[in-house]
This record gives C-alpha cells, structure tokens and sequence, in this order.
C-alpha cells in the first residue's frame, strides 16, 4: 500500500496534465477524489484485509524503503480530511479555472509529499519529501499573486531553506558518527552518543522547529497564514506546517530518543515557550485570520510539550492533539474564507453581531473554539488532558500548570474573537449579509460534526482505533 | 588542497560583497566551479559534474535572467549605496580570518564512523537501487519547480483586467 | 567503532564554518533581494561542501554523492521559485529593497 500513496497522486498528476484544455475544469474533482481514498487509506488496514501481493512486480521494479505505521496512519487521516475541506473551500474561492488547475494539481504534489512524510524510514528521505511538500506551497501561497502573497511566501521560503541547510548539515554530521542516515542508523547513534551525535541531532531537531514555526522560529507564520489565499490558509493551517515540522518530530521522538533526556527538557522549554508567545500574541490581533495563526502557533506548541512528558502518554497525547487542531483549525479557517466572501473583509474590529446573519457559521465557529480552547465535551478538551495528565505523570508539574494557565488566555482571545465577530449588534453596514453557500458551509460543518463525535464518543473511539497498544 | 579551499571562501566572500549583482553572480558561478574542482580532487566525480553544469552553469543563468528582468537602478544610486553595503559588510572578512585562526588551533580528537571495509560501491549503483525514493521525490520536485514557472514567470496578462 | 581523524575534520570543519558564516551574514546584511538569494546559494553551498566532505571521511562517497545530487536538484528548483518570488516583487513595488518584505505588522 506504502507504493500507492505515492504512485496514485503521483498517476494523477500525470493524467491531470495530459486531460484536454476542456476537461480541466474536473481537476478539483480528480483532486478531491484522490484525497477520499487518502482519507479511506489511513482506515484500510484495520477493516478490511487487503492483499497487497498484486503489487509484487512493482516491488521488484521499484524499491522504496517505507513503512506504514499508526503514526502514519494519524498523518494520512489527517492530509486527507484537511485536504478534503481545503479543495471544498478552493473551488468556492478561487473564480479563475486556471488558479483552480494548478491549485489541484499542486496540492497533488504537497500530498505526495506529505505521504512521503510519513512513510519514509530515512533521515535524509525525509528532508527530501519535507522540501517536496514545502515547494509546493511555497508556490501555491502566491498562486493568485498580490504584494501580501509574496511577502508571505518570501518570509516562509527564507527560513524554511535555512532549516534545510541545518537539516542536512545534521545529515553531514550523522554520515560522519554514524556512517548511515536510516533511522535505524542514528538510533544506534544516539544509544551510544559523542560529541557530534548530540550536534547532528540538536542541529536536525533546530530544522524542525523551523519548519513547523516554532519559538523562536516562529517569524514566517502569521504572515504566510494570512497572507495566503483561503484555501491554501486551510491547507497550510490544517497539515503542512504540522507534518514538515511537528510530525518530524513526533516521528524522531517515538523511535530515535527513547528516554533521552536533555532533548525532553529542550521539548519541554521549546513547548512551553510556543504556547506562551503564541497565545499573548493571538490576543492583541484585529486580522481574524492573523489571530488563528498564532493560535495555532500556540497550539503546536502543545503538541510540542506533550512530547516532552511521560513517553507513551505524550505521543499519544500529541497525536491526539495534531488530529483535533488540523480539524478544528482548518474549520476555523474556512469560516474565515465564509467570512471573507460574504464580508469582505478580515478585520475584526469592524465586524459585530454576524452571528445573526450567518448562523451555521457562527455556530460551527463557537465548535471548533470551544474545542480548543479545551472545553468539554469536545474533542479538544480530551487532547488537553491527555496532555496535563502525560506532563504530571512525568512529574513535569510546572509545565503542566503553565498548559492550565494557557488554556485560559486561548479561552480569553477565542471569546475575544466571537464577541467582536459574531455576538452583539449587527452593525447596519452587515445587515444585508448572508450565509456563505453551501460549498464552504459543508466543509465547515462536516468538520465541526467530527469534533463533536470525537469528543463525545473519545472512549469509544480510542477502542475502535484499537490505540491501546500504540 | 588548503590553497583551493581559501580560493573558495574568498570567492564566496567576494560573492557577497560585490557591489554590481552580475559581478556577484560571476563571483558564486566561480565559487561553484571551484566546489566542483575541489569535489573532482577527492574523487567524488559525479558530485562534481552535476555541481559545476547545474549550479556553476543552470543558477547562474537563473541569476541573470532574475538580474535583468529587475531593472537596476543608476550607477550612482549603486555607488551611492556602496557606502553604506560596506559599513554592513566590512567586518565580515576579518569575522572569517579571526574564525579560521581560532578554529585552526582545535585539535579535539573525534570519532568517525569506520569505512566500510567492502567499500562502498559506485554512485549510480547507490542511486538507483538503494536511493529510489530520494529520485522520486526528485520527480516531484521538478513537477513543483514546472508549477512554479507556470505559476511566477507568466507574463502579467491580467493587467488589462 | 570509532577511528579519530583530527587533522583533516578540523581543516574541512573550518572551511564549512566559514563559508556557513559567510552566507549567513550576507542574507542577514544586505538590502537587496537578490543579495539574499545569493546568501542562500552560499549556504547551500557550505552544506554540500560538508556533505562531500562527510562522505570523503569515513569512505561512504557513493552515499554522499547520491545525497548530494539530489540536494543540488532540489537547490535549483528552490532557486527557481524564489527568483520568481523575487520576479513578483519586482512587479508589485517595483524595488528590490527588502524593506518591501517588512510590511505585515503584528
């Protein structure tokens, strides 16, 4: 199956390109076709035993080291969802056929990508894959051009090729202690560590964070977040930056550090640091969608410190955290494309009362926000525990309260946001407003319906997932 | 060997320090083709052929074409700003020299991986069959790269819109 | 499982270090958009150095060069993208001053 994931988007790039000028229109279709398999993909295994052997001659002819594992299967489930909601969201908003053309076809490429993600078994494959998925939406930041686009796309492409260059100056140094780059090679590495193993990993481990914005690397989010067309925000929002960065990680974490210490603790700072910033710096915001950035800044630095608590509960506890933020974010970023389209505008200080107007909108905007800013019965207040309970369990009693406290600044800016937004007095400049059609409200309110299942049925759900034994 | 490599950095240096950008373009295509020599001389052949045509020869006509398309502004307005290019670059060069030094005095002895003792066979055999992926995902780089042509090159038609 | 090699790491080290500094400075120094573009090029450069270098030291040229033609790929299609980048820059400020980049506030 590994094979597929690469292959069919990869197949259907290639059929995309070779349709008639007329059939281009299907693009976003084929697209979103493609992303319900991803999506069925991350389930397969588990339902329904598949035999792979047909695949034989291909194995022969192509050799590829992958792996599917849970954590993968997290990733793909991921990609798929976000990806779902953000080619909803880009056929709504994106009027012109040939933006729509290359917004397909390159979030074909940043699947591949993000497929290669999470399969591969090698250090330097993945830097390949990451450069792979960040070529893409360097690209499709500034697909409908504007001075905000490039200044965005310029901010995320300067620092993510100086992650690139620390990430293989890493790779250097690993060939250089430990003579391979798989991660079999550097965990054997790290199980008897030198001087230049500790560099090549902390060297690797600045890459990431780059890559995923995290503190103090944080520069190039918000801008490339808000200045991104609508659906490229769902898309950036929802998985790329988490998968380049984040997942790495999370990858790294669960199979190379096994309980090595000083990395925890630089976790656990990076972690708590993230949160911090990211949450004082949503609160001063007037740009809706510059406020859901840091937010997710914020957010990403709690999957990042439940990292650095108890082994077996952070990793699971992250996961769980990735999975409810690239749903919830990504919905609260297509209620900001709604918002966009049927107001015009982003900035929250001239909007009032919108709730009245736009109801399905308000209302899955209440969802996402109340999740995660961690509140029950959503899915976001389980993630949230799960993280508490994995830092307390590690004895890591600071920083789980430092989680606590943040959790009420994300509640303060959050309420901060529906009250300028959607309660209160329709402003009369509004009053004419209606609800977004149906293409962004499906997306919208699929993804708030996951949140609320999640979180009531999270028990249920772990058992299904068959987690357990993760 | 030692000589070659000073070559390099002074050509890197002088890449970042040029005042006009197509003497700054010359002076990275240089330092590329001095990589590639220095590539060449440990025997990494390959390496070296893809280093000196793609980046001394593809980069540079990226550079150029970049370069041009950008008008420049006058040559007085470039001297003008040299002035203040230098006060920011000036300590630069003695920042290298007062690295070089100091790092030539380290002698910390460090551990290297072994080489392998059957050696460890020739590039293309590594690249295609132990490297696939890493050629895959070359494919789909390139297909990126085609996207963003498409994407940042096209002429601004839409102007009259 | 280890051999020390002292002399020639170092020596290689340090030029790895200088030309790193060397990029890194001129991307953080100039004004020019295009100058920053050049920095990264340097950058990339030095880690490719290091790479080959790497390769060269513990006898694993094969392995290196692989890495390094497919980072020299991945280099040019960055190199690419970003002089478009820069291309359509040009055409909304019509300057190449990197000031033009510092205007989203917050």
């Amino acid at each position: 199956m590994s094979y597929l994931l690469l292959l069919v988007p990869f197949a259907s790039l290639i059929v995309l390109n070779l349709l008639p000028k007329r059939a281009r229109a299907a693009a976003l279709w084929i697209t979103f076709g493609i992303l319900v398999a991803e999506t069925a993909a991350a389930f397969l295994e588990r339902f329904v035993a598949v035999d792979w052997s047909f695949l034989a001659p291909l194995e022969r002819v192509l050799v590829f080291n992958l792996a599917v594992d849970h954590l993968s299967g997290l990733l793909l489930l991921c990609a798929g969802i976000v990806g779902m909601a953000a080619v909803l969201v880009g056929r709504r908003t994106l009027a012109d056929v040939a933006d729509r053309f290359i917004f397909a076809n390159l979030v074909l490429v940043a699947l591949v990508g993000i497929n290669g993600i999470a399969m591969v078994r090698d250090l330097f494959t993945l830097y390949v894959f990451v450069e792979v998925t960040a070529v893409a939406t360097f690209i499709l930041i500034t697909v409908r051009h504007g001075r905000l686009a490039f200044e965005g796309a310029w901010k995320y492409i300067i620092l993510s090729v100086v992650a690139s260059v620390l990430m293989l100056s890493s790779v250097a140094f690993f060939l250089l202690c430990a003579g391979g780059i798989s991660f079999e090679a550097v965990k054997t590495a790290l199980a008897a560590p030198g001087s230049l193993t500790w560099l090549a990993m902390a060297l690797f481990l600045c890459g990431l964070f780059v890559k995923g914005a995290l503190v103090p690397f944080h520069g190039w989010l918000a801008d490339a977040y808000t200045a991104a067309p609508a659906p490229v925000s769902v898309f950036m929002a929802g998985i790329v930056t988490k998968a380049s960065g984040i997942f790495a990680l999370i990858r790294i974490v669960s199979f190379a550090m096994g309980d090595a210490l000083p990395g925890r603790e630089i976790l656990l700072v990076v972690g708590a640091l993230t949160i911090v910033v990211g949450a004082f710096l949503a609160l001063g915001q007037s740009n809706m969608k510059r406020m859901l950035a840091y937010s997710s800044l914020s957010q990403m630095g709690y999957i990042v410190l439940a990292l650095g608590g108890d082994l077996r509960l952070g990793i699971l506890a992250a996961a769980l955290h990735f999975f409810n933020h690239a749903v919830s974010k990504s919905q609260l970023f297509v209620n900001a494309a709604a918002i966009e389209e049927q107001l015009g505008t982003l900035d929250m200080d001239k909007m009032g009362g919108i709730a009245a107007r736009m109801p399905v909108t308000g209302a899955t905007a209440a969802v996402a926000t109340l999740s995660i800013a961690g509140l029950p019965p959503l899915a976001g207040f389980w993630s949230k525990l799960l993280i508490v309970l994995a830092l307390w369990s590690a004895k890591e009693y600071a920083f789980a309260a430092i989680a606590i406290l943040a959790s009420l600044v994300t509640l303060a800016y959050f309420l901060s946001l529906q009250r300028r937004v959607f309660f209160g007095k329709t402003l009369p400049q509004w009053a004419e407003v209606r609800e977004a059609g149906t293409g962004l409200l499906v997306p919208a309110v699929a993804l708030a319906l996951i949140t609320i299942a999640l979180g009531i049925g999270f028990p249920f759900a772990l058992r299904i997932l068959g987690v357990g034994g993760a | 060997m030692t000589l070659l490599l000073v070559v390099l950095v002074l050509a890197a240096l002088w890449a970042s320090m040029a005042t006009a950008l197509l003497r700054a373009t010359l002076a990275l295509a240089l330092s590329s083709a001095l990589l590639a020599v220095f590539m060449f001389s440990l025997g990494a052949v390959w390496a070296a052929v893809i280093e000196l045509s793609v980046c001394a020869g593809l980069i540079s006509v990226v550079f150029v074409s970049v370069i041009s398309l950008t008008e420049q502004r006058p040559l007085t307005e470039l001297l003008a700003q040299r002035k203040s290019r230098l006060r920011r670059f000036w300590p630069l060069p003695l920042l290298l020299i007062a690295v070089g030094v100091g790092l030539s005095f380290v002698h910390t002895p460090v551990q290297i991986a072994l080489p392998l003792p059957s050696g460890d066979g020739d590039v293309r055999t590594v690249l295609w069959t132990l490297r696939q992926l890493d050629l895959f995902g070359q494919i789909m780089i390139l297909l990126a790269g085609v996207f963003g042509v498409l994407v940042l090159f096209k002429k601004e038609a839409k102007d009259g819109d | 499982m280890a051999i020390e090699i002292p002399q020639s790491f170092w020596l290689y080290f340090t030029f790895f270090a200088l030309l790193a500094l060397d990029g890194i400075w001129c991307i953080l120094a100039t004004r020019n958009l295009v100058r920053i573009l050049i920095g990264l090029e340097i950058l990339m450069k030095s880690v490719t150095f290091f790479l080959i270098v790497a390769g060269y030291l513990t006898g694993r040229m094969a392995l290196a060069q692989a890495l390094v033609i497919t980072v020299i790929v991945i280099e040019v299609v960055v190199v690419v993208v970003v002089a478009g980048v820069i291309l359509g820059f040009f055409r909304e400020h019509d300057s190449l001053d990197v000031k033009n980049t510092r205007n989203m506030k917050g």
